[in-house]
């Protein structure tokens, strides 16, 4: 692929809290290339919509903040740009797709309004100019007769619908980057079809890059090129889709796709994970995985293993792969 | 296929459920109609002793209300609730009581389903109280005991609050408190749908270990159709307060017949970047339950539409190989 749109390197995010300090994202370093879609996978809490957060500067400081790393788009760095720098980054270069259009959407205000604000403010449009501009997003993102739904409120339109118009908002400055942070986890498998699809022909025809987060494999494995997966804060597994579904190379990514219940065989059990998730608050020395990995060695529990390359373009974080 | 009535353990014949939505004053001071929402409409299942029968379906459809209704927590409008052969819908209370300790629930979250002020002990023991299956503490406590370490949990946890557990292992509490009165039925309401999926896998398989333990039955309910193939035995397919499909699991899964079992296979994204992508092979947005027009729910929706889809309602019909579907246009 092209050039690196988003580089991230070494990004760590920690919260003060008033118990303790919690690191929420930890030594996180990815790329993304233009026209490249990009997803970060990950159970809860595992960092996965902080390191999103963090992209957009959107961690509330305090309790948060960015200790280390750099995060460049189009190779600057993010977290060297003033306020003023970063809300004209924002909607118009990078825009986000959040996992609930309800709470994101305002719900006092039409459609008509809340698009074009974004619309009159970021791109300097009349009020005729943006309302013209809004119903061609709407009929771009498939909501039917535009015209009249232009001008109603968030609740009256379904789930789905309001996943669309969240991405009509999202798509109204032509950003060149798209984040979309489980975008389709509210919604039924039918309608999460249906978006999943306008993401992905939206994606191409707009020409956009997309780092696209969720917790489901079966989502990314048909919406991403290439994959990463966060355990516990750290980025554990890294490389291309088919790479990664069919050589997964670190003991979590395996014990996660054998969670998975399949559709085409019935088994009579499943293979879990043993054990649960660390408490972020006292993680484990070492590798976060070693309680739950079957494959702990003494190393595994003192150092936290490098992501590396072990097949090209192919990184895992796991002492397994330090021979050789 | 009619099952006989002793190996069936629950049967439901054309049970409904509908709630009139009277709407707010300005409406009926303007004289509009109240309008029926038919979460439930006339549905048949049965659910033979030690099987487990999931049923899938969207949100809307009628699931939760089905266990709802199977478990007399709201009554029907009409149709028949049959437990062990006998009458559900005509119990005293007396006899209610002990059919609640037959069926028991799992519900979806367990935040909300156990109660915060009570130490685990509490929560396991009061329904053993309740239904007098253990009289002096120290019977309660080597029960509860013994039902933590059959649902994973050690001694150690027995003083302890919900908070202090992660959510996989709270779903295990609400499972131990649903085996402390020796149900035959476990109606599981989307138990694993607010897990992680490494989570979810431990909580099946301990659906898996219990039943074959107990010699539990399960009426399973999810929105996640993987979950539903890999637990159940036979599956029911709900769509706006219809079933409209029931076959073996692996017969709906291998050759769905209804188009909207159809439909709703293609639309899940399998964790395989060599399967096809998930699309829907549907028209519009799912059907409203409200004042439903005449003739199948899924009317234009649905690509094999006839005329007489939008006029006549397909009936439920056997069509072999212990398979019903409700179609015109098979």
């Amino acid at each position: 692929m092209g050039e690196p749109v988003l580089e991230l390197e070494d990004v760590t995010v920690r919260f003060r809290l008033r118990r303790g300090d919690l690191t929420a994202v930890n030594g996180v370093s990815f790329s993304i290339a233009r026209g490249e879609t990009f997803g970060l996978v990950g159970e809860s809490g595992s960092g996965k919509s902080v390191t999103a957060r963090a992209i957009m500067r959107l961690i509330p400081d305090p309790p948060g903040e960015v200790q280390r790393g750099r995060i460049l788009f189009e190779g600057a760095n993010v977290l060297d740009k003033s306020d003023a720098e970063m809300r004209s980054l924002r909607g118009r270069q990078i825009a986000m797709v959040f996992q609930e259009p309800m709470s994101a959407l305002n719900p006092v205000f039409t459609v008509c309004d809340q698009i074009s604000d974004a619309l009159r403010t970021n791109l300097k449009m009349g009020k005729q100019e943006a309302r013209a501009r809004v119903i061609e997003l709407l009929s771009l993102v498939g909501i039917p007769s535009p015209q009249r739904r232009v001008d109603s409120y968030v609740h009256e339109f379904s789930g789905g619908m309001r996943q669309r118009v969240m991405l009509a908002m999202a798509l109204s400055c032509s950003p060149s980057f798209l984040i979309a942070d489980e975008p389709t986890t509210a919604l039924d498998v039918t309608i999460q079809a249906t978006i999943l699809e306008l993401i992905t022909s939206m994606i191409d025809k707009l020409g956009m890059s997309l780092l696209f987060i969720t917790h489901n494999l079966g989502v990314v494995a048909h919406s991403c090129d290439k994959i990463g997966v966060m355990y516990a804060s750290h980025l554990v597994e890294l490389g291309d889709k088919r790479e990664i579904f069919a050589n997964p190379q670190h003991p979590y990514t395996v014990g996660l796709l054998n969670s998975i219940p399949r559709l085409d065989t019935q088994a009579k059990y499943l293979t879990p994970i043993t054990g649960s998730v660390c408490n972020m608050m006292s993680p484990p020395q070492g590798c976060k995985f070693h309680p739950r990995c079957a494959h702990a060695m003494d190393v595994c529990r003192r150092d936290v293993p490098p992501l590396k390359e072990i097949a090209p373009g192919h990184l895992a974080a796991c002492h397994l792969h330090d021979r050789g | 296929m009619t099952a006989t009535a002793a190996d069936t353990l629950l049967e439901v014949r054309d049970l409904t459920k509908h709630f009139t939505l009277h709407g707010d004053i300005y409406s009926r001071l303007a004289g509009e109609k109240a309008q029926t929402l038919k979460a439930v409409d006339g549905i048949d299942f049965h659910i033979r002793r030690g099987e487990t029968l999931g049923l899938v379906g969207e949100s809307g459809c009628g699931k939760s209300t089905t266990a709802r209704l199977v478990t007399r927590l709201i009554e029907p409008t009409s149709g028949a609730v049959r437990l062990k052969g006998e009458d559900l819908l005509a119990f005293s209370a007396e006899r209610l009581k002990r059919a609640r300790k037959e069926v028991q629930l799992v519900f979806q979250d367990p935040y909300s389903s156990l109660n915060p002020r009570k130490t685990i002990m509490q929560i396991l023991s009061r329904p053993m109280e309740i239904h007098g299956l253990a009289r002096s503490w120290t019977e309660k406590r080597e029960r509860v005991l013994d039902l933590l370490t059959r649902v994973g949990l050690g001694v150690e946890h027995i003083d302890r609050y919900p908070h202090e557990f992660s959510g996989g292992q709270r779903q295990r509490i609400a499972i131990a408190r649903a085996l402390s009165v020796d149900p035959e039925l476990v109606i599981g309401d989307e138990p694993v749908s607010a897990l992680d999926v490494s989570i979810q896998a431990q909580i099946l398989n301990l659906f898996r270990d219990l039943q074959e333990e107990f010699g539990l039955t399960y009426l399973f309910i999810a929105h996640d159709l993987s979950v539903i193939r890999h637990i159940s035995d036979r599956v029911a397919v709900m769509y706006v307060g219809k079933i409209v499909e029931t076959a073996p699991a692996g017969a709906l899964f291998g050759k769905p017949l209804h188009p909207y079992t159809k439909a709703l296979l293609a639309a899940v994204p399998e964790a395989d970047p060599a399967k096809p992508p998930p699309r829907l092979t549907l028209k519009g947005e799912v059907s409203t339950p409200i004042d439903p027009p005449p003739g199948c729910r899924l009317c234009r929706r649905c690509p094999n539409e006839t005329k007489i889809c939008s006029e006549v309602e397909p009936p439920l019909v056997d069509v072999g190989g212990g398979r019903q579907v409700a179609c015109h246009n098979l």
